[in-house]
């Protein structure tokens, strides 16, 4: 009878399996990376939009404050994006001839919304809710990063879950006075675990609540 | 013929044995492919939608819709009138807690026009042809402050409704903290009482 196994078969079998354990941890390190990646995360990608809001005109040199745009980040699950109006308030009387405003004087004349590219978008079974972060001294920059210096936004966090649940744990480290939550220039300041510890209490924020299940997916 | 039975034998073999598990190899190649929880079939808030013509599906509710729950009969509250006439009260008491939410409001919506105390020469009013006005005229200081809510609501001039942004009881807040504002710029030092009248004195003298 023939040999079913050649003399080589050996080099073969071994060589084989090397491999096969490196595609395995190559194909885990690829995933990896990726997920890590801007191209996954989206973190700092600006992306296009249909006008050219520059954030950081509006907030860093004309000081317009959040709320004036995003007018229910303190009441509601969405901060909400600015009605064609909100933007006329003022692009009625300055700015009139722009080009990079007609899409927005069209939607003034037409009714039709002017169509925005989301930048944070959430998985559908995370529920977020702005107003009680706002309302519990979570600041806007903690997650949006510096949009006062940003033309075009993008993402400033990859909305990683460990990266809620670092907050959720331990608010004592991110909490500000309520009154600097619209405070683009805001940053902890020496006695923020002190003074983060005293704002937990105050604004009755319920740590041993934070970490569970259902206050995220409900 | 022995020799040419053999690797027919050995291929056949081979190929039985991956289609038996190739699944393994494929199903691991499914994985990740599945992102129905992540994009659930609901709408978000304002998101696109290919089944309303305009694409909205944030529907606009018919005019002069109230929600469950939030209707108000209440003209003075919902329009700083009482019998067509601007009322001269707040329709809630006024407290510490009110002015605060007014001054909070104030510098989000107001501020850029009007200006941190009302001159009327906020950052935009400062860049544009825009001439705002300034509360702090004979004619805007005896106002109702009814009126003052009525223009924060239904607008004036070049100035837009703010009603859609600002909910009444922060419109009343502001209308509070304007007539704040009318106040202070218009004091005297007589109208300070002496302990307040001593701290603006020293604090003039320590700056000196």
């Amino acid at each position: 009878m023939a040999q079913i196994f050649k003399p080589n078969a050996n080099a073969i079998i071994r060589v084989s399996i090397i491999t096969g354990i490196l595609l395995i941890i190559g194909i885990i390190l690829t995933m990896v990376a990726i997920y890590r990646s801007t191209y996954y995360t989206e973190v700092g990608v600006a992306k296009a939009q249909s006008v050219p809001f520059s954030h950081k005109h509006h907030v860093s040199e004309l000081k317009i404050d959040c709320r004036y745009c995003h007018a229910t980040v303190e009441r509601a699950a969405f901060a909400g994006i600015p009605t064609t109006d909100t933007c006329m308030s003022c692009h009625s009387q300055i700015w009139l001839n722009s080009p990079l405003l007609e899409t927005v004087r069209e939607s003034y004349r037409t009714g039709e919304p002017v169509q925005w590219s989301r930048i944070y978008d959430l998985p559908d079974f995370v529920y977020f809710n702005h107003s009680i972060h706002v309302n519990k001294g979570v600041g806007c920059n903690v997650c949006h990063g510096q949009v006062d210096q940003m033309q075009l936004v993008s993402q400033a966090q990859p909305l990683y879950m460990g990266w809620c649940l670092d907050c959720h744990r331990n608010p004592e480290q991110y909490v500000r006075p309520r009154e600097e939550v619209f405070n683009m220039e805001w940053a902890p300041p020496e006695n923020q675990l002190e003074m983060g510890r005293r704002l937990v209490q105050e604004y009755e924020i319920k740590v041993e609540n934070l970490s569970d299940c259902y206050i995220c997916h409900r | 013929m022995a020799k040419m039975q053999e690797p027919r034998h050995h291929r056949s073999f081979s190929i039985t044995r991956l289609i038996r598990y190739g699944w393994v190899a494929l199903s691991l190649l499914l994985v990740a492919c599945h992102v129905d929880m992540y994009d659930q079939p609901r709408y978000e808030p304002y998101e696109y939608s290919a089944f309303f013509a305009d694409g909205r599906s944030s529907r606009p509710p018919i005019p002069n819709t109230v929600a469950v729950g939030q209707f108000q009969d209440d003209p003075h509250f919902l329009t700083g009138m009482i019998d067509d006439q601007f009322a001269t009260t707040l329709p809630f008491p006024l407290t510490a807690d009110v002015m605060e939410r007014g001054r909070q409001q104030y510098n989000a919506f107001c501020m850029s026009c009007h200006g941190l105390v009302g001159d009327g020469d906020g950052l935009i009013a400062q860049r544009g042809p825009l001439v705002v006005t300034s509360f702090h005229s004979e004619r805007l200081r005896n106002v109702e402050v009814g009126y003052i809510f009525d223009v924060i609501t239904n607008g004036l001039g070049r100035m837009y409704s703010h009603a859609a942004r600002i909910p009444p009881e922060d419109r009343w807040a502001i209308t509070a903290y304007v007539r704040a504002l009318q106040l202070s710029q218009d004091a005297t030092l007589d109208d300070l009482s002496p302990e307040e009248r001593e701290r603006l004195v020293g604090t003039e003298s320590e700056e000196q």
